[in-house]
């Protein structure tokens, strides 16, 4: 379980620009949930990630996993826990490697370096299956740089690799958000699918109110560093995509956007 | 004029280890790394005092590297411990290298001729004894750089290797593979400086001689030899970047050595390498435009 216990974060302390966006910022995540996030920009989506995996310090509050504190943790070492996504295809994987470099870095993810061989051939196969339930063809082209694949199918190999090893959360940050309508919904529907199948807890920020209706079990809906919305399965069964328009255009139009 | 082609061979060899480790700072890490011109002459320094003080000329090769790895790790350190930006962390070390060379070295010193280095001691005379010296120089350089370009080739293929080379790609996901990037990045440039140190070791050894000031201008040179192999090389992916860069070294060297023979003034050296680099640097900008040219702005 993830807990986000009295979050308090301030941007610019301390100056003219000071912004108080969490105060006593509280959220509990069950196992095995699978939790949509949305809420305009500045409302504290991606903050709130960045505050989870440590990217961004915080000035109050407590961040834990099944009980323990990770505050102390660094942020690369958190991640021996998490996996993420990125909104920009080009952050989840590496241009100049191959797709099986690629995939061997990500095989080995939070063991160690060492001189033994990079690639393990007998872990090629297994690398073949995972991307063959992309059904992009993606497991034919193990020799091609990764650069050189389009952006969704770059996305797509970054969300095999982010959930490739045994994982406690699986972050999504609007990672459709730079994709054609067409390949963000492949890439959502293959998210769904691999968070179902490996049952992972995850958390998906994005800006689909569709996609944040028909995909999770949860639905959060947060405005200037506040939940306004917190829908459970059976109460977000009932929600249609334009009830959480009506609510989202409301918030809007206070904020005079 | 055989002879001169043989010396300019050795030089391009010899140069091309430095040209490595440049290869692996500014190429794969994407660290422009100026501790080079201070960790080549550090080299040097610590081979000449040991030549001078009849130590094993070979052990110069190892305290070369050791040496080396020290300087790169202080720039590492600097850099990702304390926060110093890339290039001025360089800097840093390069500066402060120029007076512990001296301090190691006491001044410019030259090694005598009865001293023996790594082209003249037991070992080598065994197996290339019947080879003329400057024969002999162009056969060890050339066991050297090939030995080295072997163990990087594969360093590059190991786990270790694929997350050097992942860190500078994006470094991103070296944390996302919970991996702490600045510990890769010191490991590099430890590496990268290690292998300018033997570089530095190898020119004390064929010139006999260390002088405060032999660090001026080798950054530019490993770059331009990576630049020119690496251009060079581009559309064939077979080929190895430590081949490119081996290859762009001599080439370079050729070029500088054209020079000299056309009656160029020693003075004016660090100008041409300067004026030559920058002409390199502009060909590779219009090779690339190409493809390219509305992207820009």
């Amino acid at each position: 379980m993830l807990e986000l216990k009295n979050i308090t974060k301030v941007y610019n302390p301390g100056t003219v620009t000071e912004m108080c966006l969490f105060k006593d910022f509280s959220l509990s995540v069950e196992d095995g949930e699978f939790i949509s996030i949305v809420g305009s920009n500045g409302s504290g989506k991606t903050s709130l990630l960045n505050i989870i995996c440590g990217s961004i310090p915080v000035e109050g509050g407590d961040v834990l996993i099944n009980g323990n504190s990770i505050m102390k943790l660094k942020e690369y070492e958190r991640y021996k826990m998490m996996g993420r996504v990125y909104q920009n295809p080009s952050m989840g994987t590496c241009p100049n490697l191959t797709i099986l470099e690629n995939m061997a870095l990500a095989d080995n993810k939070a063991k160690f370096f060492g001189l033994g061989r990079g690639i393990n051939k007998k872990r090629i196969d297994f690398y073949k299956e995972q991307l063959e339930i992309l059904g992009l063809g993606l497991e034919d082209k193990m020799d091609i740089k990764v650069g050189s694949l389009s952006g969704g199918q770059r996305q797509a190999a970054a969300l095999v690799m982010a959930s490739m090893t045994k994982l406690d959360f699986l972050i999504l940050d609007e990672h459709t958000a730079a994709l054609d309508p067409h390949t963000a919904e492949i890439i959502m529907v293959l998210t769904n699918k691999i968070i179902r199948e490996k049952k992972l807890t995850a958390i998906m920020v994005t800006h689909n109110l569709r996609y944040a209706v028909e995909y999770g079990d949860r639905l959060i809906m947060m405005d200037k560093g506040k939940i306004v919305m917190d829908k459970n399965s059976e109460e977000k069964a009932k929600t249609s995509t334009d009830d959480i328009l009506r609510v989202f255009n409301e918030i809007s139009i206070e904020c005079g956007n | 004029m055989i002879d001169l082609i043989i010396s300019t061979l050795t030089q391009g060899f010899i140069y091309a280890l430095l040209s490595y480790g440049i290869f692996i700072t500014y190429k794969i890490l994407d660290f422009p790394d100026l501790t080079v011109d201070g960790s080549f002459p550090l080299g040097a320094a610590v081979t000449a005092v040991m030549l001078v003080n009849g130590f094993n000329p070979y052990l110069t090769l190892l305290c070369a590297l050791a040496v080396g790895a020290a300087a790169g790790l202080a720039t590492g350190l600097i850099h990702v411990k304390l926060g110093v930006r890339d290039l001025l962390a360089g800097i840093i070390t390069m500066t402060a290298l120029f007076s512990i060379n001296l301090q190691i070295a006491g001044s410019n010193l030259a090694v005598e001729r009865a001293v023996d280095t790594i082209f003249s001691a037991g070992p080598t005379m065994m197996l290339f004894g019947s080879f003329s010296l400057i024969q002999r120089k162009l056969i060890v350089s050339l066991i050297l750089v090939i030995l080295f370009k072997l163990i990087l080739d594969f360093y590059f293929k190991t786990k270790s290797g694929l997350l050097l080379r992942a860190v500078g790609d994006n470094n991103v996901l070296v944390t996302s593979l919970a991996k702490d990037k600045g510990r890769v990045k010191i490991l590099g440039l430890v590496i990268a400086n290690a292998l300018v140190a033997l570089s530095g070791c190898i020119v004390c050894h064929e010139q006999r001689a260390f002088a405060s000031t032999m660090g001026t201008g080798q950054m530019i040179f490993g770059l331009a030899a990576v630049i020119i192999g690496t251009t060079l090389f581009r559309r064939m992916s077979f080929v190895k970047g430590t081949t490119a860069v081996l290859t762009g070294s001599v080439i370079y060297k050729a070029c500088i050595q054209a020079a000299i023979s056309m009656g160029l003034p020693a003075n004016l050296l660090k100008l041409i390498t300067a004026l030559l680099f920058l002409v390199i640097l502009v060909i590779g900008n219009v090779e690339k435009g190409k493809g390219k040219k509305y992207a820009g702005a």
